[in-house]
């Protein structure tokens, strides 16, 4: 057994030279089979990565190529009331507003049911409720976006009717695809607080909520805190659900409660769908291809931002995580 | 709990003190408070839950109770002669096939790309290589539909030509292949790179947590590393795998934005995926008509995300469940 | 323990800053006025603001066909009056004239006149008075197409009915050929590219076909494409993008968006017409009105079939609909001074330019300038 250096045959002991040789021969020729099967293996696996970054590179190449041009102080400064047909003018500053209101509205629901859920599951969860909630928010997840933004619909719908938009329904879509992924997250966190800590605690006298509010979540802390900003930067880019819910303003709208807003995902989209401007030839100050310049500049402030939420809450987590030494 | 040393994050799996919140004796006053305002929250999930199923049937009602011919003349876009669940059926079917197709590109791409991070690619490089990965999953689906409708149709299309031509016999390729290649293989594509990110990452997690043991017997038995991966890395993650890819497909189900700007819609049961204009996706349906529905269209286009509603429920439920099966497993060793 | 909360209070402190920050930028740099005229959100004084004495907000809703040229009359009209805000929402023509009869806007856009029940309940909305429609956003269609080397084809009505009906297939159909014997037609296959949206120029293409195209298509008109499948897209955008992005693809499209894709010159009367903004608004002023109606009342039956090659009835009529008689008076004013401003030289000109429609003729701007002056309030 311990010399075994293949899965083949090949124990038998060599009393004949003969059948070595033919052994030893045969083991080559399964091992030549065998290797070129591991580097075909190995070419495949790297080609597939490779592979998975020819999107990448693409996306960003294009979206940086074709957006970095319209992108500009201007653009972020300012909003598109009064810009129409091939102008050259206008911004995002209105659906920026609008982003940043609404899925600031969306923290601000999903985070305390999340993190409360998450204490719960933690910390007195047993028993079929805390298995369901479980296995419910597992399911939750897997909500389709535009799902969450007809649920917000329908929800709105039965007190303020049917033609109702305004920037908490978005918040509201938002935050029920926010809320799991806070929950999954606080969990994982909550879950590395080692019990001593607590038992410290209890040891102490401190009761129960006073050591989870001042000790548990005192140390996982950091780690919520990046899972917060990781939901914050998957729902920032949800195009559907605000589509259906919010609309499409084309003014600075600060009211999350009345009227519709503009939020960076619809703008891109609704810029793209506005498609080429007529100019007539003497036109100086038009230009044909202005929507879709300002939808991929839009593109690109978006992505930055997500970029930015993705990389703010991977420095918290390197350098705010507590280290038990 | 006698050690002071630190636990990690996996040999962990009940961690909190059970400590019987009921019979504490001093669970009143603050403390009660506490409890009761976490357990509310838990319970709040489920009611959220309940709560997205009840609107969506109560929304979807009035579409449900109409007769077709009279949803028919109210809503311009509801085919005559047709009832309801005939006008879903394609649009299940659209949603059906562009996810399969796309689970089908993704799911080898990821576990070669999971194998590499995990495997193959030199330890220092794997964790910022996971990370390439990931951002894939940072780019907005409104992005990546910009870059399909106006970069990838175009890149794609003589790839589909060529497909056509050589395996049309089959009717997934049946040809001639439409130009400009706004088809479902091409929404499907856009779909699988948008999936990648997460199959991948469940994936590589479950590839690394092959026992040792196992890799190491493998090798040691003088198995090649593909073999090894095949004998030991493979069978060991097949469960996580699989529920890797339910996880995919109740994402790629869900897509919107990606297939209303790439796809030329149509709504007949029909494999052809290089030829325009034949099937549609719920999500899609509902963004592209939303706008401009008359109210008992958005009933109808609620009555569609209820379908979908159910389809991934079930989807992620029975993800979920492989993945606690898997659990239970792996909690013998 | 100490150590962390000295961490969290950092980071408190961190975000705290960070928010404020961003706060402050936020509402600092923000404007609203990107074109850069005084008439901005603050209202401030403007030469234009003493003249005006209109203030308050207008509601419309409507026809997303007439989207970019509202744009502009609200632009202009808001910087003529800053006190006042217009709002539209590109609802759908449907959506819109049903927000207009329940009440819920002042006036609607639409692509199509009021049906007959429409108008009984319109009516009534309007305290029973009469309803006024005006077309006041023409734009002629333009048969476009993307094929290498072609730029201009002749085609009559019943041929390019039978190529969006699939009958003919292929560019160098001897149909094509004969009208076009100089172009060089290549074997190629033909992708008929359709709306996949709801809307009016599929409404006003397919009447045109029906009208003029005689036996090539056997569908009635509707706005929502009458044949399953094929390559389509959402919007004009994207049925320019499409017919861009393939080769040997014809759609219709606004006439505005057209670029530089090849144009399908229709045949009226004997000759062949390509598509112009002066045939557009001369097809206008030739087309009967709908008869049995009340005097502000502009619908049209466009003339489809008409042999005039000064005119071009392949053409989308889209009306501003709205009330003569108005609850209140501010409304009314609202109403009046916005409808002139839009029926204005200066409007259709402002149209024109973003949107590329077509200016209604001095006459038939005489005509529907007397319907608006009648607009009142209810005494």
């Amino acid at each position: 057994m311990t010399t075994l250096t293949s899965p083949s045959p090949a124990g038998a002991p060599g009393s004949s030279d003969e059948r070595t040789l033919a052994v030893a021969a045969s083991l080559r020729q399964v091992d030549a089979r065998r290797f070129r099967t591991d580097r075909i293996m190995q070419v495949l696996v790297y080609l597939a990565f490779a592979l998975a970054m020819v999107p990448l590179v693409s996306v960003a190449w294009t979206v940086v190529d074709k957006g970095i041009d319209r992108f500009s102080p201007y653009f972020l400064q300012h909003s598109m009331r009064g810009v129409f047909g091939g102008m050259d003018a206008g911004g995002i500053y209105h659906a920026i507003v609008g982003t940043l209101e609404i899925t600031a509205g969306a923290a601000v629901i999903s985070v305390p049911i999340g993190i409360l859920t998450a204490i719960y599951l933690v910390e007195y969860g047993t028993g079929h409720v805390a298995r369901a909630v479980t296995f419910f928010v597992d399911v939750m997840t897997g909500i389709p976006s535009i799902v969450a933004g007809l649920f917000a619909y329908a929800l709105f719908a039965l007190f303020f009717g049917a033609g109702a938009r305004f920037g908490l329904m978005g918040s509201v879509a938002l935050s029920v695809l926010m809320i799991p992924v806070v929950v999954r997250s606080t969990e994982e966190m909550l879950k590395l607080v080692p019990n001593e800590l607590r038992e410290a605690s209890y040891a102490l006298g401190v009761p129960k909520w006073l050591t989870i509010v001042k000790v548990v979540l005192r140390t996982a802390v950091a780690g919520i805190v990046t899972g917060v900003m990781l939901a914050v930067a998957r729902v920032v880019g949800e195009t559907a659900p605000l589509l259906v819910t919010v609309g499409v303003i084309d003014s600075i709208n600060y009211n999350l409660f009345a009227g519709r807003m503009m939020t960076l995902p619809v703008y891109v989209y609704d810029q793209y769908s506005k498609g080429l401007a007529p100019c007539s030839s003497s036109a100086t100050d038009c230009i044909t291809t202005i929507n879709y310049d300002r939808a991929w500049a839009a593109a690109l402030t978006l992505i930055l931002i997500v970029m930015l939420l993705n990389l703010l809450a991977r420095l918290v987590s390197r350098y705010f995580s507590p280290r038990m030494r | 709990m006698s050690a002071t040393s630190p636990p990690t994050a996996a040999d962990r799996p009940q961690p909190a003190p059970r400590r019987g919140a009921r019979r504490t004796p001093r669970d009143h006053g603050a403390n009660r408070a506490f409890r009761l305002v976490s357990t509310g929250s838990g319970v709040l999930i489920l009611v959220v839950l309940a709560a997205v199923a009840v609107f969506l049937v109560v929304q979807a009602w009035p579409a449900i109770s109409t007769p077709s011919d009279e949803l028919a003349d109210a809503v311009s876009w509801f085919p005559q002669d047709t009832s309801l669940l005939e006008f879903i059926g394609p649009l299940v079917f659209g949603t059906l096939l562009a996810s399969a197709l796309a689970l089908v590109i993704a799911v080898p791409l990821a576990i070669g790309i999971a194998l590499f991070i995990s495997h193959y690619a030199p330890r220092r490089l794997a964790q910022a290589l996971g990370y390439a990965v990931d951002l894939l999953a940072a780019i907005p689906s409104v992005v990546y539909g910009l870059w399909g409708a106006i970069v990838l149709v175009g890149f794609v299309h003589p790839i589909w030509v060529w497909l056509a031509d050589v395996l049309g016999w089959f009717p997934l390729f049946a040809g001639p292949a439409s130009d400009p290649s706004r088809v479902l293989l091409t929404a499907s594509v856009v779909l699988a790179v948008m999936i990648l990110p997460i199959v991948t990452a469940v994936c590589r997690e479950v590839f690394l947590q092959t026992p040792k043991l196992h890799e190491e017997a493998a090798l040691a038995l003088g198995a090649t590393r593909w073999e090894m991966v095949r004998t030991a890395v493979l069978p060991f993650a097949l469960s996580g795998i699989v529920s890797g890819a339910m996880l995919g497909l109740g994402r790629a189900l869900g897509e919107t934005m990606a297939v209303l700007m790439i796809l030329s819609p149509g709504f007949v049961y029909s494999f052809a995926v290089l030829q325009a204009g034949k099937q549609q996706t719920i999500a899609a349906n509902i963004a592209a008509q939303y706008p401009e529905a008359p109210p008992l269209g958005v009933n109808t286009l609620i009555a569609t995300g209820l379908a979908l509603f159910v389809i991934t429920m079930v989807v992620n439920m029975a993800a979920r469940a492989i993945v606690a099966r898997r659990k239970d497993f792996s909690g013998a060793n | 323990m100490d150590r962390h909360v000295k961490l969290s209070r950092i980071s408190r402190v961190g975000t705290a800053v960070a928010v404020g920050a961003l706060a402050l930028t936020l509402t600092a740099c923000g404007s609203d006025d990107p074109v850069g005229d005084t008439a901005g959100s603050d209202g401030s004084a403007s030469p234009a603001a003493a003249e005006s004495d209109l203030s308050g907000e207008l509601n419309g809703a409507g026809s997303s066909a007439q989207g970019a040229a509202m744009d502009a009359w609200r632009a202009g009209f808001q910087s003529a009056n800053p006190d006042v805000t217009v709002n539209y929402d590109p609802v759908g023509s449907g959506g819109g004239r049903t927000n207009f009869i329940k009440g819920g806007t002042a006036f609607a856009g639409s692509d199509a006149a009021l049906a007959d029940d429409e108008l009984t309940d319109a009516a009534t909305r309007c305290s029973d008075s009469d309803v006024i429609e005006i077309p006041v956003y023409v734009s002629p269609i333009a048969v476009v197409f993307n094929l290498d080397g072609v730029d201009n084809l002749n085609l009559d009505a019943a041929t390019i009915g039978k190529i969006f009906d699939g009958k003919i297939t292929k560019w160098n159909d001897k149909a094509i050929a004969d009208q076009n014997t100089d172009a060089k037609l290549p074997d190629l296959a033909i992708t008929p590219v359709h709306r996949s949206d709801e809307s009016g120029t599929t409404e006003n293409f397919t009447e045109y076909l029906k009208g003029a195209g005689a036996d090539g298509w056997p569908y009635d008109p509707s706005g929502d494409f009458p044949i399953e499948g094929g390559q389509s897209a959402k919007g004009t955008s994207g049925i320019i993008q499409t017919v861009e992005g393939g080769q040997g693809t014809i759609s219709y499209a606004d006439s505005s968006q057209a670029g530089d894709l090849g144009t399908v010159s229709i045949k009226v009367g004997d000759e062949y017409v390509a598509h112009n903004p002066e045939g557009a608004s001369a097809i206008v002023d030739a087309s009967p009105r709908v008869e049995g109606r009340g005097d502000a009342d502009f619908a049209l039956e466009i003339d489809r079939t008409s042999t005039d090659p000064s005119t071009y009835p392949l053409v989308l009529a889209s009306y501003d609909i709205a009330c003569t008689t108005y609850e209140d008076r501010a409304t009314a004013d609202l109403v009046k001074g916005f409808l002139t401003y839009v029926v204005s030289e200066e409007g259709q000109q402002a149209a024109a330019s973003a949107a590329g429609s077509a200016p209604i003729s001095d006459e038939f701007r005489a005509e529907a300038q007397k319907a608006i002056d009648a607009i009142s309030a209810k005494s």
